[in-house]
């Protein structure tokens, strides 16, 4: 039963599946009345407690990747902005939200920063093999092989590559594309990109198409959102445009890149190597991947750090704040 | 020049050996035979970070004339010896500077994000269990080196791409940069949370990186360490990283390579690489044709490139 000082709170609706909670709710509840179908006494499904209470919302705290479908808006006429925890919006039925004129925030520029960190630090463990080298001393394999640098020291002169001069395609310049742009031209790296259309206050020259972008660069960096038109966007055609020294990274979603063609064109080196955040079935990942040495693995954590949290507990907080108090929207994503 | 001879202390990159042996005469250290009958012959040393050229080579080899390292640094060469007996010094800065300013930051991003632990994680088949857990921003954290010369600016303007605020320690204030200065290394320390060591080994700089520092560092402090193992008091680091007092390490360079403190190998919150700062394909051949510019530059009574004396 809500008390009379948190019936005067706004009113925001979380949807989210049982695994899924966020650590800062209850500063948030010290704000506004948050109502949470998980947390009902007796429990009820979502269905019916939304019915029963929530005609009223205008607004959705939607937490990380749980879907918001079409049946579930139609149960909330007044509905008109949702809050999503996560970068990636793919998990939300837009084109009925631009029919409804739902606005829809992500956590983009919260995000932004450490994607991008991640995006660098395993472009470089994969080209300089940092990972495959704290390996090799672990194992003792430096002490052993020490005096005759023989096999795995000289096999890294004629693998390792470096990142300055590279041309880097980056495949969606949105923010967490923009990030990665300033972060890899101070290593004297190319920038090129493919987007859906030209950005006219960008310098770096644009592609029409993720094959372009390919055949102009050696290092592919995959960060856009996934939709039914990106799905794939990275496939055979174009991992073989990037040819044989070129290296993929992913920190955007596991559909963007055709795995199963990745994972062959890595196993017969015929792709110079692959950092990777996500993967088509988390936490699913292709065994064949775990023996190379030119391949970094990494399960899904491009957010997973307590400064990041804060940073997207900001948004939200300000988000909702503004949202009540008539006051512009940040991280709104843009309908096609 | 094919009767030139020219020592190659130990085996270093397959391309400068071939290099070396199609216009000199190539003498191998490591194959003592040839090295007793062909002393006179030799007039030039081509070492690098692992065998340079001490006194004891030096007195050895009466004739010799030039000694070309494949490497930046120079605390492998006696060079008070070398001024002595007016022999030439040569090494290969720059065509190295981004390469390690590289690494710098990956070895960074490693151990703040744990990239190397979750990769592991993944391999093992760990992550069908449970995630991962949280790591470290990197973004945004305050980076202090030490040695502003050619790679530690590289390693700065690399560190500002990523917002973090810059600050260092050298022997003089270096004109023309906006960096905060601190003349003491132990003020440095304090007043950063990412501690990169970057400058050269010397007599001053030797366990630069001590007892003091690491403590000013701190519990949540990294110290990475791209320069030479004995910047740094290594007992210390590992005895610091084991009772929790320093927050983590990322180790290119190790005071007895290829010994690597046993200790260290089941930390999760260090990263370590074989000395590979220099080790790429691009950068490797630089630095060889660099070492044979020289060489015939100097055979052909032509200016050193990249003299040191």
């Amino acid at each position: 039963m809500a008390t009379a000082q948190e019936e005067e709170l706004p009113l925001v609706l979380v949807h989210r599946i049982p695994n899924f909670d966020f650590p800062f709710k209850h500063r948030l509840q010290a704000q506004f009345r948050l109502l949470d179908p998980l947390d009902s006494v007796p429990p009820e499904s979502t269905h019916s407690f939304i019915s029963r209470h929530a005609a009223s919302v205008r607004v959705l705290l939607c937490v990380d990747p749980t879907p918001i479908s079409r049946d579930l808006l139609s149960l909330l006429p007044s509905l008109q902005l949702i809050v999503c925890s996560s970068a990636g919006v793919d998990h939300v039925d837009l084109i009925e939200c631009r029919r409804r004129s739902i606005a829809v925030t992500n956590a983009g520029k919260a995000f932004s920063p450490d994607v991008a960190d991640l995006a660098v630090g395993l472009l470089i463990d994969v080209l300089r093999r940092v990972s495959a080298g704290d390996r090799y001393v672990r194992a003792g394999l430096w002490a052993r092989n020490g005096e005759y640098p023989l096999g795995f020291k000289i096999l890294l002169k004629h693998q390792f590559s470096n990142a300055f001069g590279k041309r880097v395609g980056i495949v969606g310049l949105g923010s967490i594309g923009g990030e990665i742009a300033k972060r890899l031209e101070s290593f004297g790296c190319a920038i090129g990109y493919n987007s859906r259309r030209k950005k006219p206050s960008v310098p770096f020259p644009w592609y029409k198409t993720a094959y372009d972008l390919a055949i102009n660069s050696d290092i592919l960096i995959v960060c856009c959102a996934l939709t039914e038109e990106t799905r794939h966007i990275v496939n055979k055609d174009v991992m073989v445009a990037l040819g044989k020294g070129g290296v993929i990274i992913n920190v955007g979603r596991g559909a963007l890149i055709d795995e199963k063609e990745l994972v062959q064109l890595l196993v017969q080196g015929e792709l110079g190597g692959a950092g990777l955040d996500v993967f088509e079935n988390e936490p699913d990942v292709p065994e064949e991947l775990f023996s190379l040495n030119n391949v970094v693995l990494s399960p899904h954590c491009a957010v997973a750090t307590p400064e990041c949290f804060d940073a997207l507990e900001e948004l939200i907080t300000a988000n909702l704040k503004a949202f009540f108090s008539s006051k512009p929207l940040q991280s709104v994503v843009e309908f096609d | 020049m094919n009767n030139i001879g020219v020592l190659m202390t130990c085996p270093m990159f397959k391309y400068l050996e071939q290099e070396l042996e199609t216009r000199f005469n190539l003498i191998k250290l490591w194959n003592t035979e040839f090295l007793k009958k062909n002393s006179s012959s030799i007039k030039a040393v081509v070492g690098n970070t692992k065998v340079g050229a001490d006194a004891e080579l030096i007195d050895s080899l009466p004739n010799l004339e030039i000694v070309a390292s494949y490497s930046v640094g120079l605390d492998k060469i006696d060079l008070d010896k070398c001024k002595e007996r007016g022999i030439k010094v040569t090494n290969t800065p720059d065509v190295l500077t981004d390469d390690v300013a590289d690494l710098a930051i990956g070895l960074t991003l490693a151990v703040l994000r744990k990239i190397c632990v979750s990769d592991q994680f993944v391999r093992s088949g760990k992550w069908i269990n449970g995630d991962f857990g949280l790591a470290s921003k990197f973004s945004g954290k305050s980076v202090g080196i030490v040695g502003l010369g050619r790679i530690g600016s590289a390693i700065a303007k690399r560190a500002e791409a990523f917002d973090c605020l810059i600050s260092y320690h050298s022997r003089s204030k270096k004109p023309n940069t906006n960096y905060k200065y601190y003349s003491n290394i132990v003020d440095l320390a304090a007043n950063c949370e990412i501690l990169i060591v970057a400058c050269a080994l010397t007599e001053e700089t030797h366990h630069i990186v001590n007892r003091k520092v690491i403590d000013a560092l701190g519990p949540k402090g990294i110290l990475i360490n791209i320069g030479r193992g004995a910047h740094v008091n290594e007992p210390e680091v590992v005895s610091a990283l084991l009772e929790g007092r320093l927050g983590g390490a990322g180790l290119d360079v190790f005071e007895n390579e290829p010994e690597v403190p046993e200790e260290l190998l089941t930390l999760e919150n260090v990263v370590l690489v074989p000395h590979v700062g220099s080790d790429t394909e691009e950068t490797s051949k630089a630095m060889a044709d660099l070492v044979i510019s020289n060489l015939e530059a100097h055979f052909s009574d032509e200016p050193l490139l990249t003299p040191v004396l």
